[in-house]
């Protein structure tokens, strides 16, 4: 049995885990629920020692597990999977799988490679072990990764949101072998924040929320009593709103490209005024990169990009921002916002009324005032972006957005979010359609696409395989569609 | 090239070997030591000085590796605790061991002193050209040749050498599987400096012998473009250390031919070896590695993922 | 300036004067005479500062070079490179342009900007189409520059009679920069490294050209997406920075050597580079920090004529008050994020949640 006994930490006075206290038998899967923030991820950070807790104890048949060394953690057989798991790219699949494992001095490959084969073959996963693991797919990381640990000898396996990339057969695949692990005595802790994944898989979960244990059931259990424990209450989602689409603003025909990862094929796209589209897909199936084209960063190899009935194939990035084309990227900090500089000088550099060679600080100053009160940005014109929490980066962004723009361009807006910062970004940019803005956006969030797109766009492996009209589509019907397949 | 010619070239790189080495191994930790010009004038000169003094070459060589490796330890320690950009702190570094190889060797300059001694290899060095090639020189060079055979074999075929790329690569992945980030970059950081100290005393011991104010200067940022040029791969880097061995002799030999030129050649091998930093960064160069699948290692021109990055655990 | 920033610079210096002292013990001498000697050989007589001052000039506009392209994110090695070529085109011009003073000095300057430019942008070009970092390609321009110059000064400018690397034959006097009194400093390179000072300060500081180039110095990709062509803008700090750094060279040729010689560059390109780090950046430090760089530089050769005590000691003081700016720099910083880790959330692990 592994019990969690009173785990606290603190982030000055930010309370991620305030006693949270949590039992599993052996042999069951355990779903750790919760929102964004809730207090999942550090407490499984805690667990497998990538963390040292506040106060608290974690025991595992009993007997106390040390803390703070992911080494030691390793040792006594806590192991956690992480969403994207961590493997050294440009390494084999050999290697990575060797790599921390405690082999002899000299490497013996063979040796190794055959343990590989044996675990691979016994899940029914195929990996070939000398090709670099920067060639897989996440899912397939994650089997990589699982087989690594188990030949490890974990006796708790830790998977943390392990379905947010992968695809539906993936997915199918994953949970049977969790089951197989559950079977064989493996202690498996589930954490999402998606509800029916939790229903689906786990034998009982705890509910956390504001970093503290909410609630605990054996399921299956009224989805309706884990959203109440989950968000304290039940929430009203804001009703659909709906545009009368008019003329196409961009217009992207037979696309084709070879991008790093994926080789668009013949794509074509056109996202109307007022008009919401979203891209469904793997991470890596070709949404991304059309993304990319559209917003000019990318050149097509053939075919054609017009915006507001102007061709601009092969014209860049800043032609584009000319045609009012505005790209939010999903790195926010990695290519949207500078580190080291301060709001009042994002405002200066890009804000909506262009600055001259001579800056005029009052006025940055006071832009930046108004528009982050207008965004609710918690920060001051003093305070530089990567001091700010990733709703805050994100609304920064919104509120940088020039008037006028004919068509914003977005890779996942919401990631990292919580609900109530996600819930803001979307008002903002639907507030856009009044001005006739058209948006075209990638989720790997299919409730975030089935709310807020006119048409979704299924993207695999490079090509179209489906246009649905939002209203008259679910969640499942994208998930076996972004994996490849029709409904079966 | 006949055999005298190519076993100079080999004697000349010596050091190079030694320091192109030592800073692969510090940069594939993920650690950049830019100090290296600084340090191997620093280590040459205490090199010197100890044997000097002491009478005793193998002497002279530690001390030398110990001096460069506690400027090493410099910048592991400024880049580890306190999250220091390496680049400045390497930098500052190099101005100051240089400044401190003059300062402190002023009483060593131009003093006659012991060196390694030749050692031809029983046996091995009457082998037709082979032997004048590779088996007529003296320790420090067989130990330049081993150290390049270990290094590769180190890296690629032990445990430890997994890590230490994984290190170097993706400390978060490596720290994720309980290796010691931190730990295994101060060791590294230690040893890979300590060879370019080893380099530093090959050069004031043995190919340059003596010492006077700026003894060695420049080569130490030839060695940090090997590094580059040899795509951080051990025997990568060893060749650049013998190209540009090779570029000197053409460079000297070429001095009679154009004589007004003579103090110009002297230094051209310099920008020659940087400038080819250019042809290896071309897409052509670059995928060749993907279409040689056999050679993939060894073509593969990328710098560690980590390199010169700080760590942050959790 | 919080008083920990004070208390951390007194430190470093108290720290560095330390060693100093040791340093000069430890070599038989009397610190603080040693001391003494320093402060009369840099600042002790009228002569003695117009030393300093000619060695204050190149350093600083090296200086203010480096502020523009570190802004810009970029590793400038190559400014000692463009300083030689710099000096090198004020010597053509010098040698070329016929007629009066006036026309000659401008002329010279005008030509050692340019060189000192292109010569800089061959740099940039290296980094942003070759892919070279530029710390490499601008210390293999280095070795180029040197080498041109060498060249230069043995084959078609050599002095006539004897070919020798100690220099080319004196410039006319119409080149020679006016002097102030009878000392060896100019009042015309005094004025244009102010001049350049107060520029560099003031493009950095109110222009959105200084903006720019800061924000492609921090985030080259949120530079793109925010519209600035990245770039360009690195060229245009090469080229900018090359500007002052040819202009440094000018200086040397016209107001100090009056000659080409091998090293124009003085090593002032590196040395710049450990006034830049020590100021931060700022372009507002610069000009104080050279001046007591220049007074230890000159100051230690007067040491090692009175004391017999390598000049090299100047770059060991220098080089380790740096170091212990840095490394002082560092810990306090560590001890403020330890210090607020306690009290509020840090970003990372914020944003880490979910």
């Amino acid at each position: 049995m592994l019990e969690l006994l009173d785990i606290h930490k603190h982030y000055g006075s930010l309370r991620a885990n305030d006693g949270v206290t949590i039992a599993v038998e052996r042999g069951s899967i355990h779903g750790i629920l919760g929102e964004n923030g809730a207090g999942k991820s550090t407490l499984m950070k805690v667990l497998a020692g990538f963390i040292t807790a506040d106060s608290g104890e974690i025991r595992l048949d009993g007997e106390s597990l040390p803390t703070g060394s992911t080494k030691r953690s390793l040792e006594s057989g806590v192991g956690l999977l992480h969403q994207d798991p961590l493997h050294c790219m440009p390494f084999s699949v050999l290697d990575n799988f060797m790599l921390g494992r405690p082999e002899s001095f000299i490497l013996d490959h063979s040796t190794a490679q055959a343990e590989l084969n044996r675990l691979s073959d016994e899940f029914g996963f195929s990996l070939d072990p000398d090709v670099p693991v920067r060639t897989l797919t996440i899912g397939e990381r994650q089997q990589l990764e699982i087989v690594r640990l188990l030949s490890l000898g974990i006796r708790v396996l830790i998977l943390d949101e392990p379905t947010t990339a992968i695809s539906a057969e993936q997915r199918t695949s994953l949970f049977a072998t969790l089951r197989t692990l559950a079977g064989q005595g493996m202690i498996v802790l589930f954490v999402s924040h998606k509800l029916e994944e939790v229903d689906e898989i786990c034998d009982r979960v705890s509910v956390l929320r504001l970093g503290r244990l909410v609630g605990e059931a054996e399921l299956p259990v009224p989805t309706e009593r884990l959203v109440e424990m989950m968000f304290g209450e039940m929430i009203v989602q804001s009703p659909r709103v709906t545009a009368e689409p008019g003329e196409p603003v961009i217009d992207l025909e037979s696309i084709s490209l070879h991008d790093r990862l994926v080789t668009l094929d013949d794509i074509s796209v056109k996202v109307h005024t007022a008009e919401v589209v979203g891209l469904a897909g793997l991470e890596g199936s070709g949404q991304q990169t059309l993304l990319r084209v559209a917003a000019g960063l990318l050149s097509p190899a053939r075919g054609s990009v017009r915006i507001g009935g102007e061709t601009l194939t092969g014209r860049g990035y800043r032609r584009h921002l000319d045609a009012g084309v505005h790209y939010l990227p999903a790195d926010r900090l990695g290519e949207g916002l500078v580190e080291g500089l301060t709001v009042k000088e994002h405002f200066a550099l890009a804000g909506i009324e262009p600055q001259g060679f001579l800056l005029d600080w009052e006025r940055a100053s006071s832009e930046a005032t108004a528009r982050i009160e207008e965004f609710s940005v918690k920060g001051t014109v003093d305070s530089t972006p990567e001091s700010l929490s990733g709703g805050n980066q994100q609304r920064l962004l919104l509120a940088m957005m020039p008037e006028k723009i004919s068509l914003l361009v977005m890779e996942h807006p919401t990631r990292g979010l919580d609900i109530e910062s996600a819930e803001l970004v979307w008002t903002r940019l639907l507030a856009r359609r009044s001005d006739r803005t058209a948006i075209l956006f990638a989720s790997a969030d299919l409730d975030e696409l089935l709310r807020y797109s006119d048409r979704i766009v299924v993207f695999f492996a490079g090509r179209i395989l489906a246009v649905l009209d939002a209203t008259e589509t679910d969640s499942e019907a994208i998930g076996y569609l972004i994996g490849g397949k029709e409904r079966v | 090239m006949d055999a005298v010619t190519i076993a100079s070239i080999i004697a000349a790189a010596t050091p190079l070997v030694y320091a192109a080495l030592g800073e692969t191994i510090t940069e594939k930790a993920g650690i950049v030591n830019l100090s290296l010009d600084g340090t191997l004038l620093l280590s040459a000169m205490v090199a010197f000085a100890t044997a000097q003094t002491t009478g005793s070459v193998l002497l002279g060589f530690a001390a030398a590796a110990g001096t460069s490796a506690i400027v090493a330890g410099i910048i592991a320690f400024s880049s580890i605790e306190l999250k220091l950009n390496q680049i400045a702190v390497g930098f500052v570094l190099f101005l100051l061991a240089g400044d401190l190889s003059s300062l402190l060797g002023q009483s060593f300059v131009r003093e006659p002193g012991p060196s390694v001694p030749p050692l031809n290899i029983a046996g091995l060095s009457d082998i037709p050209w082979f032997g004048k090639v590779f088996f007529s020189h003296n320790l420090s060079v067989y130990g330049s040749m081993v150290l390049i055979i270990v290094t590769y074999w180190y890296f690629y075929r032990t445990r430890a050498g997994l890590e230490l790329q994984a290190v170097g690569e993706r400390p978060e992945a490596a720290f994720a599987r309980g290796i010691h980030v931190e730990r295994l970059r101060y060791i590294y950081t230690f040893v890979g400096g300590a060879f370019v100290g080893i380099g530093g005393a090959a050069f004031s011991l043995d190919v340059k012998f003596g010492w006077s104010e700026g003894h060695v200067t420049n080569f130490g940022w030839i060695v940090l473009a090997i590094v580059i040029f040899g795509g951080w791969h051990p025997a990568r880097a060893a060749l650049g250390c013998y190209l540009f061995g090779a570029l000197q002799v053409v460079a000297l030999k070429l001095q009679p031919t154009f004589p007004s030129f003579t103090q110009v050649l002297g230094i051209m091998p310099f920008p020659v070896m940087i400038f080819m930093l250019v042809a290896i960064n071309r897409p052509a160069f670059r995928s060749l590695g993907d279409r040689l699948g056999l050679f993939r290692r060894f073509l593969r021109a990328e710098a560690p993922g980590g390199l010169g990055t700080i760590f942050e655990r959790g | 300036m919080n008083s920990d920033t004070i208390r951390t610079a007194a430190l470093a210096i108290g720290g560095s004067l330390l060693l100093a002292g040791l340093l000069f013990a430890a070599n038989g001498e009397n610190p603080f005479e040693a001391f003494k000697l320093l402060f009369e050989g840099s600042v002790g007589s009228r002569a003695k500062l117009s030393n300093t001052l000619l060695v204050w000039v190149p350093l600083t506009l090296a200086a203010a070079s480096l502020v523009v392209t570190f802004s810009a994110g970029l590793w400038n090695i190559g400014v000692e490179g463009q300083i030689i070529v710099g000096a090198i085109g004020a010597t053509w011009a010098a040698r070329e342009v016929g007629g009066p003073s006036f026309v000659v000095i401008t002329a010279a300057i005008v030509v050692a900007i340019i060189a000192g430019s292109l010569w800089a942008l061959l740099a940039g070009v290296l980094k942003v189409y070759g892919g070279v970092n530029e710390i490499f390609g601008g210390l293999g321009l280095d070795f180029v520059a040197t080498g041109m110059a060498t060249y230069l000064i043995i084959g078609p400018w050599q002095r006539a009679g004897v070919a020798s690397t100690s220099g080319t034959d004196l410039l006319r006097d119409e080149a020679w920069l006016p002097k102030i009194g009878d000392e060896n400093i100019s009042w015309v390179s005094l004025a244009l490294t102010v001049a350049a000072v107060i520029g560099v300060f003031l493009l950095m500081r109110g222009t959105s050209f200084g903006l720019k180039l800061k924000a492609v110095g921090s985030n080259v990709h949120s530079a793109t997406r925010l519209g600035i062509p990245a770039n360009r803008y690195m060229l245009i700090a090469f080229g900018l920075g090359g500007a002052l750094a040819g202009l440094a060279g000018s200086a040397q040729v016209l107001g100090f050597h009056h000659k080409l010689v091998p090293a124009s560059s003085g090593g002032f390109g590196f040395l710049g580079i450990l006034v830049v780090l020590l100021a931060a950046y700022r372009a507002s430090l610069i000009a104080p920090i050279a001046f007591f760089f220049a007074a230890i530089t000159v100051g230690t050769t007067f040491l090692e004529l009175r004391l017999g005590l390598d000049s090299a000691v100047g770059g060991v003081l220098q080089g380790l008050l740096v170091l212990f700016v840095l490394l002082a720099g560092g810990w306090q910083r560590k001890r403020r994020t330890e210090a607020a880790s306690a009290l509020a959330p840090t970003p990372s692990a914020v944003a880490g949640e979910g």
